[in-house]
């Protein structure tokens, strides 16, 4: 129907902004730092603050509680989160055996529609800020990981995998009661 | 039926906000009451609410720590849409996503402010004068 077609217009467009906002916010970093490994770390730390906050808009349009373990977790990042915010559901798979590594394999990425990385760029993970975003947000939640991408389209791989690492839970650190 | 005070707490037990609106200033609960009195009702989905002879505690938690606090009186039905929904569209739209809020910082938005003031006296069970 008409209104169906026209709200998924408005998403298309708005996807296309994102895209080239990402794209010109990743240039302007290169041209800034001018060192691969500078802007990489740039755009973790952009998008740990980015994190930190995005947590809470999640929590309140889905309505999630906590998640009683990693897996859980995995499956709410991969199947709630990346469609609420990129309209992609990445695929989790490669659990270590002790169950605090998992993968997630992108079958496509929003952020690097119509990108080619230059030869002279061969060590900027283009898509860093998810890294960061991952990180910030469940540090939010009390969970310490390290996130980082395996393989990248961009890079010649032939999937995009980005590596999640559960390293502890945070404790809470409220102050000491009165008693 | 009314509202008496409602607090933001962020998960390392800082006060955010803290906002009053119909708060009996004469001495009508003490320690030992709470202590006597107290019942839990429910424990569920980060929400909590217990309730004495003199008033009732409505108490949400997220998964972030953030938590809110709203004391009422007795008449006051299970608030926990209500603390979710200050969660979601005053806390999340008006801080969160306010890049020159910081977070963890007694909160000092004026907009939050009354915005929160205008939904607690447009709540079905909120009078300006205490039952």
């Amino acid at each position: 129907c008409e209104t169906q077609s026209r709200l998924t217009n408005d998403l298309l467009h708005n996807s296309e902004l994102f895209t080239l906002t990402y794209g010109a916010l990743v240039t302007q970093l290169c041209k800034d730092y001018e060192n691969d490994e500078e802007v990489n770390k740039q755009l973790d730390k952009m998008g740990y603050n980015i994190g930190v906050r995005l947590i809470e808009d999640f929590l309140a349009r889905s309505s999630i509680g906590r998640c009683q373990d990693f897996r859980e977790t995995a499956d709410v990042i991969s199947k709630v989160a990346f469609k609420m915010y990129l309209g992609i559901t990445p695929s989790v798979t490669n659990w270590s055996p002790a169950g605090d590594e998992l993968s997630l394999i992108l079958e496509s990425n929003p952020l690097v529609d119509f990108v080619e990385l230059p030869d002279n760029h061969s060590s900027l993970v283009y898509s860093n800020l998810l890294c960061g975003v991952l990180r910030g947000a469940l540090e939010m939640v009390q969970m310490a990981v390290d996130v980082k991408f395996a393989q990248d389209t961009l890079r010649g791989d032939n999937v995009t995998e980005i590596r999640m690492k559960f390293i502890k839970r945070i404790e809470e650190n409220l102050p000491a009661g009165d008693e | 039926m009314t509202v008496h005070n409602l607090y933001i707490f962020d998960r390392n037990g800082s006060c955010l906000h803290y906002g009053e609106w119909n708060r009996k200033k004469q001495a009508g609960i003490s320690k030992e009451e709470v202590r006597q009195e107290a019942q839990l009702i429910q424990l569920k989905d980060g929400f909590l609410t217990f309730q004495t002879s003199k008033y009732k505690l409505h108490y949400y938690e997220t998964a972030t720590g953030i938590k809110i606090i709203m004391n009422t009186d007795l008449g006051v039905p299970n608030a926990k849409d209500i603390l979710h929904q200050i969660y979601s569209t005053l806390y999340v739209e008006y801080i969160v996503k306010n890049p020159l809020c910081v977070l963890g910082e007694q909160l000092s938005s004026d907009l939050f402010s009354t915005r929160l003031d205008l939904y607690i006296r447009a709540l079905p069970f909120f009078s300006p004068r205490a039952a």
